[in-house]
């Protein structure tokens, strides 16, 4: 399996040099990196090569690094049915920089392009019809991104007098709280129920001896 | 099973009324009521639901309507017009987006209307209470007459929810509300 993938991705690495910028197999998967403005020749190729034959588009995301520069992931997951494999693309991008659309090449970009934009604000140029597909209408922010509060800024409810929905900012009965499952009594012995018999068992033996 | 009504009347005040109502009906035949209590019986005989299903709780709410519980012997059917249905069920996570189009659901059933919140999300936001798509519980949108806790709720308690609403629709007891 993990030969094969190797084998793929010579094979690309090969015929798409200068645009492919890393390849790599872990955990059975084949990633493989590429740039923006070299994405729709790559996917093109990776959709009509016969050792490839990539022809679905399984789903477009975005990853957000806050820490890094270029701060976006967007990546790519394909599928080829008849030679079932699977291939995963990346490419890093920012906030203004946008990337081509893959809708030429793979219909059901589209929607998965409008969702990538929606909750984290990465621009894809020449898109037939780029607008929000999840959040609320009139909705501000990219949800998605790490610098996105949870409880997002603003809470609706229905206004009697006005007779329509009207947004409010958030106001919170309480904060959210994170638990983080410690003891709150200091000291506490780090022993799961039920594995002190395994230390008695091992503490016999010795004693004996 | 609790929720199954004993088909013979199980006091003898019951089996007293019962015997002197059909003592009645033999030797005169008509029987005479207040006109509130006969059309609070009627309302309460002939409750049709709406089926708002938002989420999983929806399948719950299914679950009510079908043999085991089987909601429609207590004339409660599912009614997937507002126009013609006297309850809205909410059953699921009520999101922004979705609250305007709640609202307009609920102008269009008729009077004398009520709402059965079901389960944690619709009551109060529940697991999603922090989230900035979810309406933090559907009475900020509808007045609701019950509320019905769990997550989802069982069947069993979305029928408990309907009786008491019946109860309540019997103890109020107007014409118009």
């Amino acid at each position: 399996m993990s030969e094969a993938l190797k084998e793929l991705a010579g094979h690309i690495a090969k015929a798409q040099m200068g645009v492919v910028s890393k390849t790599e197999v872990r955990l059975g998967e084949l990633m493989i990196e590429t740039t923006p403005d070299k994405v729709i020749a790559l996917l093109t190729y990776l959709r009509d090569d016969p050792k490839c034959l990539f022809k679905q588009l399984i789903d477009i995301c975005g990853v957000d690094w806050p820490e890094r520069e270029k701060r976006f992931d967007v990546v790519y997951n394909l599928l080829s049915v008849k030679l079932n494999q699977r291939i995963r693309v990346k490419l890093m991008t920012d906030e203004t920089r946008p990337v081509p659309s893959a809708a030429p090449v793979y219909s059901s970009a589209g929607w998965f392009e409008r969702e990538t934009y929606d909750l984290y604000g990465v621009w894809f140029s020449d898109h037939p019809d780029l607008r929000r597909i999840l959040t609320d209408y009139g909705f501000e922010g990219h949800p998605l991104r790490k610098d996105f509060p949870l409880t997002g800024f603003v809470e609706l409810r229905w206004d009697d007098v006005q007779k329509r929905v009207v947004y409010e900012p958030v106001k919170l009965a309480q904060e959210f709280r994170r638990f983080d499952f410690l003891s709150p009594w200091e000291g506490a012995p780090k022993v799961l129920p039920g594995d002190e018999k395994a230390q008695e068992t091992a503490a016999a033996p010795a004693k004996a001896n | 099973m609790g929720v199954i009504t004993p088909a013979k009347p199980n006091t003898a005040a019951e089996a007293a009324l019962s015997r002197a109502l059909n003592d009645e009906l033999a030797d005169k035949g008509f029987v005479v009521a207040q006109l509130d209590k006969l059309v609070t019986w009627a309302r309460t005989g002939s409750m049709w639901g709406l089926t708002f299903g938002l989420a999983c709780c929806g399948v719950e709410m299914i679950h009510c309507w079908m043999s085991r519980y089987d909601l429609d012997r207590f004339g409660f059917a599912p009614m997937p017009s507002p126009r013609a249905a006297d309850v809205m069920i909410v059953a699921g996570t009520l999101t922004n987006k979705m609250a305007p189009a709640l609202r307009k659901v609920y102008d269009q059933m008729a009077e004398p209307r009520y709402v059965i919140s079901m389960g944690s999300c619709a009551n109060g936001g529940g697991y999603y209470h922090y989230s900035y798509s979810v309406v933090r519980g559907c009475d900020r949108i509808v007045p609701v007459d019950v509320y019905v806790p769990g997550c989802p709720p069982t069947a069993e308690a979305l029928l408990y929810g309907v009786l008491q609403l019946q109860k309540k629709v019997r103890r109020t007891g107007t014409l118009v509300r």
